[in-house]
């Protein structure tokens, strides 16, 4: 594997008598999503901030691209923590200092950029984080989720090549802590930057995150894949993934893929042979034209709706769902057939079909008329296939998926929303 | 009956023992607060140094602006009305002292003298620690408790050069000129006192300033300013810079109490270093 841009050997931290990480060892790869999660006061800041040179390590030594940063020349540091941006939990933007002066602060005193360049970016990091209502507010008038986009946009403001984020979505609504994953996700592949995340957002930074790191009692229990996280047997899982999880289930009806593995694998060992279940698969389409159009918060939330939906028909007959990506949702029913399931998915798509425009309308055509290119289209299509006990749930998935069909589409133009 | 005796030692040993250590504490304190003191005067001295040698920027000279608006012209009107009344009533109080000896003629002198010297430099001084010294130390300690200090370090921006450096030049730009307004103002106040409430002769009054007060009463004046400008800022930005490593409080009472200690050991050091600074200038 590639020399990691970060290492940490057996680096310790104590504060007075308090042991704060104890040898903890860890890697972090360029390119990559990293995040790293753990209950709180677990010493996840603390982390962070030996990363970028706030915090000293008592003992152990890290490692920027292969070489101990104690043994690096002030010019090296500089250089290495010029390429490096940090996102603060608190935010800590200037209170004497407006959203707009906040955000131009480090191209003001790095750069020798003219005025109208740093305007001009400032403002594009103002629209890309949705504060233009309050560039020329002070970070006190604004409400804590607008303070976090600020932060966000002052931590964006240099291209850093290395972006750290302490927990960038605590204190956001659904709808904005996915945008803000989304936007990181999205940034990430368009600019190419490392980003180190600290988050409890489980699972929602697995789908943006290439690595997890488990920091669990001073140590670093755990580094790999999201889906190794899921087989880890570890203690952690137990106390942190899970209940973590379970608030998630509470707040969109959705099981981890973790959870959903566990439930089916469960389901399916009470069957037996010629007890069918089934899978429907429901996917949106088009995602990338839609986030292009209108943004990624309404693409999260025209998921997180139809997610409530097919909680409400398919739940009620013991049916449990995942988000197996961006635009997809997998659901399985293990006690019906796939004619009892179509009957369902029609029921479905007929109270989806009552109750969802005016909500497309309210989140996505009212709020976005004015940067709207054209018509926007929103399609839902949706597949179901049925397996037997001893048929490999992947299996069933792919078949359900070649089966989908459209089931519903709306058009969001400047006129309304036409079905 | 050996036992006894070993008994006996060994209590007396340990009382001992107990009475080293209890005359010793004191001492020990003592030493403790000697060695707690000898660093911070070495950590604020690293601190100023460190301060005053980052190299100027033209971005520098809008925040020294900024500074002297702030610590100089909003601290103009608070000078002007202490020193109009320190005048008055050492005009008035020399008036009644002289008159006795029908030496009144010398009132002009000793008001002039007086605030040229001494009370001039050192109230100002004192004033500007109450009216912006204090307001400096809140200001950069909520910044440090908030993390914005260590936000300027991730965004590469020198935390002294961007906040501490302008302060401390702005206080030696500013604290010189408030001095000259109040030895100004306090002569007025003298004036008023003497001559117009007194009926002391106007050309008496001013031709004994003229004729007493030398260019060296000026210079030394204003050297002491000079010194502290330094004292003043440097305390106040530096107890506000370290505030989040108080050992006695942490957060905002921890800011409240940076802000008492700035001021009180800014007056003490004010009136220590007067002392120091005029033996040395006499």
């Amino acid at each position: 594997m590639n020399t990691p841009l970060i290492e940490f050997q057996n680096v310790t931290k104590r504060f007075g008598e308090q042991l704060v990480l104890d040898a903890v060892n860890l890697k972090i790869y360029e390119g990559e999503v990293t995040t790293i999660i753990g209950l709180s006061g677990a010493g996840k800041s603390v982390l962070l901030k030996h990363i970028i040179g706030l915090i000293k390590p008592d003992e152990g030594a890290i490692f920027f691209r292969g070489k101990p940063v104690s043994k690096m020349k002030r010019k090296e540091i500089n250089e290495a923590l010029a390429q490096m941006s940090y996102m603060f939990q608190g935010n800590a933007l200037f209170d004497s200092l407006t959203v707009y002066d906040n955000i131009a602060l480090p191209l003001l005193e790095t750069t020798n950029l003219k005025k109208a360049e740093i305007d001009r970016r400032v403002m594009a990091r103002i629209e890309q984080t949705e504060l233009t209502e309050a560039v020329k507010r002070f970070p006190s008038e604004l409400s804590g989720g607008m303070q976090k986009r600020a932060a966000l946009a002052r931590a964006l403001i240099t291209d850093p090549r290395i972006v750290l984020f302490d927990e960038p979505t605590t204190g956001q609504d659904p709808v904005r802590k996915n945008a803000i994953l989304s936007m990181i996700a999205q940034y990430q592949r368009k600019f190419g930057f490392t980003a180190i995340l600290v988050s409890h957002e489980i699972p929602d930074v697995y789908f943006i995150s290439n690595r997890v790191l488990a920091l669990y009692e001073r140590k670093i229990v755990f580094q790999g894949t999201p889906e190794e996280l899921e087989n880890f047997d570890h203690p952690f899982n137990d106390e942190v993934i899970s209940s973590l999880e379970a608030l998630q289930k509470e707040l969109t009806g959705l099981y981890s893929k973790r959870q959903f593995k566990v439930l089916n694998h469960a389901q399916l060992k009470r069957r037996t042979h010629g007890e069918p279940y089934s899978v429907v698969v429901f996917t949106l389409v088009d995602v990338n034209s839609i986030i292009a159009n209108l943004g990624p918060d309404i693409v999260h939330e025209a998921i997180r709706r139809m997610c409530l939906y097919i909680d409400k028909h398919f739940g009620i007959i013991g049916g449990f769902s995942t988000r197996f990506n961006t635009s997809e949702i997998v659901t399985m029913l293990p006690h019906s057939d796939i004619a009892e399931a179509q009957g369902i998915l029609d029921d479905f798509v007929k109270d989806f079909e009552g109750q969802s425009i005016n909500d497309v309308w309210n989140w996505a055509g009212a709020r976005r008329l004015a940067t709207m290119a054209g018509p926007v289209r929103f399609t839902i299509v949706a597949g179901i296939a049925e397996g037997q006990p001893v048929t490999k749930i992947e299996t069933v998935v792919t078949s359900a998926k070649a089966s989908q069909k459209e089931i519903w589409t709306a058009t969001i133009c400047r006129g309304g929303v036409n079905i | 009956m050996a036992l006894t005796a070993y008994s006996q030692a060994g209590s007396e040993g340990e009382a001992k023992r107990r009475l080293g250590i209890l005359l010793s504490r004191p001492l020990s304190a003592v030493g403790r607060a000697v060695i707690n003191w000898v660093n911070i005067l070495g950590s604020a001295t690293v601190f100023l140094i460190r301060s005053l040698v980052k190299p100027s920027r033209p971005k520098q000279l809008s925040k020294i602006v900024n500074q002297i608006y702030y610590i100089g012209a909003k601290s103009t009107t608070i000078i002007m009305l202490v020193s109009v009344f320190t005048g008055m009533v050492l005009g008035l109080q020399s008036y009644h002292a002289l008159v006795t000896f029908g030496a009144q003629g010398a009132v002009g002198t000793l008001v002039s003298l007086s605030l040229i010297r001494e009370l001039g430099p050192v109230l100002t001084a004192i004033m500007i620690t109450a009216r912006a010294g204090s307001a400096t130390t809140a200001e950069i300690g909520i910044q440090r408790i908030s993390e914005q200090i260590d936000a300027l370090h991730t965004m590469r921006i020198d935390p002294l050069r961007h906040l501490i450096s302008p302060r401390i030049s702005a206080a030696i730009i500013s604290f010189p000129i408030l001095t000259t307004v109040f030895d100004l103002i306090g002569m007025v106040g003298g004036y008023i006192s003497s001559v117009v409430l007194l009926g002391l002769n106007p050309g008496v009054y001013f031709h004994s300033i003229q004729a007493n007060v030398d260019m060296k009463d000026i210079t030394d004046g204003l050297i002491k300013t000079v010194v502290f400008a330094v004292i003043v800022a440097t305390v106040c930005c530096y107890q506000g810079y370290f505030a989040h490593m108080r050992k006695d409080s942490h957060g905002a009472k921890a800011v409240g109490l940076a802000t008492t200690s700035a001021v009180v050991i800014s007056c003490v050091l004010i009136l220590v270093s007067d002392y120091v600074v005029t033996s040395l200038l006499i």
